[in-house]
């Protein structure tokens, strides 16, 4: 094996462990804001992309890139907004406003 | 500036981009710090991409135009997409939205493996060759796999569990095909035996397409109560396909970010569970949820059941001094956070102790109903997790159950019932209980709940929003 392959093999498994020791300490009521945030990170895989779009010189490729590139994208950011969305909402509210439900919530008030 | 200074330059961004998702995921560990956490996170994700554009830009021979129309076209295409359905998407909806972005960030993972191996065509070396058809393989099993999760969260698809005739046999049998495939290409690389170039593509496409179809036929005989256990792998899974996509194009920050995320996505896989008391074996081979054979162990609860009307509740809980709501997936999909909150907080103003027990698959992901009743402004030290607040119902006066079913069910401490062994609130122990629910039907569990027939129950037939608005208007008429 390549060098450069044991060195990534090192780092494959060191931040395995790193994502195990940061994981085990979040309180089960973080979960699905955790799980949205873990699943935006994975839109790294974006970075992947641009790659092969940078390096594609027939059409089969260019179209290969090309939905990568969107599938990435929308993973990148519709990943992270609405992870801030979940998290926004465990603000410790200032003083209690009168809770009247905003339209771009999407919920319908009571 | 000479190549290898840019490229310096840009692997250390690429190292903090990483570090960024590591102390952004640190970071939340905590309510508090939650949302700074993801922006941390979100930096690192600019940092890396605004990273690769330099390095693919001033690279030898540089970015060609169509290249460069592909990134821009592509990223504003996806990220319009995603931004959109982000923002608008319903709370309680939002399961489901992060299962189609897990899905969509499978097929992004395989597309990029599969799309180096037709470059290289039959001239990778072994171990390339390893990581370029796990990559395909795991990506497409995420990609079909989310697509059918999110689809029976949506409704699209019957919750329920599907069998298939001999279902287990042909998700065995597409296993076997993609490791036989994956064995032929590697014995391929390594120069065993000997493959044609269209052979070895063809070979590709069979492992690509048995990936597909075995993430379907592996997610649908899996009830919809197991679907937050199923996303969570599969999160793990697309973790994974990007570090393999990583190896491929030897590239640091996919590996980092695509392990950290495969580590994550297991643990998290493994927690979710643990609180339904289910191994993860169990789930995979195992339909549950709305089955039809769940039915022979509660004999019998078919019994009384006392009904209560709104006016006799509104008195129980305006004279109470402390009441436990106890909120479930019913209360959820009657939009009915910002009903309970302002019914909580007109008994706070009567002096009555309000608390929110919540369990940690209350909702439709552990942590969902937290969200939901954030959303509604529930302070959130009102949101008590199982294990504080059960000792709490024996000096409860009133459990409010709104919308919950399984999660309550006594049946649970014993042997023998479908939901045996789940850790469950004790909702028994309160001193009255009141159940709110549309009607006598079951839980995901498929099974009768013997809380309903304790002759402490109330039960109040109605919608969940229907009835709370109803106990707020009786409370204040008192």
């Amino acid at each position: 094996m390549s060098d450069q392959l044991l060195t990534s093999l090192a780092i494959f498994t060191l931040a395995i462990l790193v994502g195990f020791e940061v994981i085990s300490k979040v309180p089960a009521t973080l979960h699905t804001p955790l799980m949205s945030g873990a699943n935006s990170i994975h839109g790294i895989v974006l970075v992947g992309a641009m790659i092969i779009a940078s390096e594609a010189d027939n059409p089969l490729s260019y179209l290969l890139a090309f939905i990568a590139m969107v599938f990435g994208s929308m993973n990148v950011v519709g990943g992270y907004v609405v992870t801030d969305r979940m998290l926004q909402m465990f603000r410790k509210k200032p003083t209690a406003p009168k809770a009247t439900t905003e339209g771009a919530d999407g919920a319908p008030g009571a | 500036m000479s190549q290898q200074w840019i490229y310096t330059v840009v692997y250390l961004a690429w190292l903090a981009g990483a570090s960024c998702f590591v102390l952004g995921l640190h970071r939340m560990n905590s309510p508090a710090t939650g949302r700074s956490g993801n922006q941390l996170s979100a930096a690192g994700m600019v940092i890396a991409v605004g990273a690769t554009l330099v390095y693919l830009i001033s690279r030898e021979g540089g970015l060609s135009g169509t290249a460069l129309v592909i990134i821009v076209v592509g990223f504003l295409i996806g990220g319009g997409a995603g931004l959109y359905t982000a923002r608008t998407v319903k709370m309680t909806a939002m399961p489901q939205l992060v299962s189609l972005f897990n899905a969509v960030g499978g097929g992004a993972a395989a597309l990029v493996a599969i799309d180096d191996f037709i470059r290289l065509n039959s001239g990778a070396p072994v171990d390339t060759t390893i990581f370029v058809v796990l990559g395909a393989l795991i990506g497409s099993v995420t990609f079909s796999g989310s697509l059918i999760a999110g689809g029976k969260l949506q409704g699209l698809i019957p919750g329920k569990p599907i069998y298939v005739p001999g279902g287990q046999l042909v998700t065995i049998g597409l296993a076997i095909i993609a490791v036989l495939g994956t064995v032929a290409l590697v014995a391929g690389a390594a120069g065993a035996l000997s493959l044609g170039s269209t052979a070895t593509i063809g070979l590709l496409a069979i492992v690509v397409l048995a990936g597909l179809i075995f993430g379907v036929t592996m997610v649908l005989p899996i009830g919809g109560a197991d679907m937050p256990v199923v996303i969570s792998l599969l999160n793990s899974f697309t973790g994974t396909a990007a570090a393999m996509a990583g190896f491929v194009l030897g590239n640091p920050v996919l590996i980092i970010a695509g392990a950290l995320v495969g580590a994550s996505g297991a643990i998290l896989t493994k927690l979710m569970a643990d609180a339904m008391n289910r191994s993860i074996m169990n789930i995979m081979v195992g339909g549950f949820g709305g089955g039809d054979e769940a039915a022979g162990a509660t004999a019998g609860v078919g019994g009384a059941v006392r009904e209560i009307g709104a006016d006799d509740v509104a008195i129980q809980l305006a004279y109470a001094s402390s009441v436990i709501i106890v909120p479930g997936y019913g209360l959820a999909v009657a939009q009915a956070q910002h009903a309970v909150r302002e019914l909580a907080e007109l008994l706070e103003s009567r002096g009555v102790d309000v608390k929110y027990a919540i369990h940690p698959v209350a909702g439709r992901m552990p942590g969902h109903m937290n969200v939901l009743l954030a959303e509604a402004n529930v302070p959130y030290p009102q949101l008590k997790e199982m294990d504080e607040i059960n000792p709490e119902f024996d000096r409860c006066d009133v459990a409010l159950v709104i919308g919950a079913n399984d999660v309550t069910n006594p049946a649970a401490r014993r042997p023998g019932s479908p939901v045996s062994g789940m850790p469950i609130l004790d909702v028994d122990h309160a001193k009255s209980i009141v159940v709110i629910k549309r009607s006598m039907g079951k839980g995901y569990a498929g099974i009768d709940n013997e809380l309903y027939s304790d002759p402490k129950t109330g039960m109040l037939f109605a919608d969940a929003k229907d009835g709370l608005a109803a106990l707020t208007a009786a409370v204040k008429a008192l």
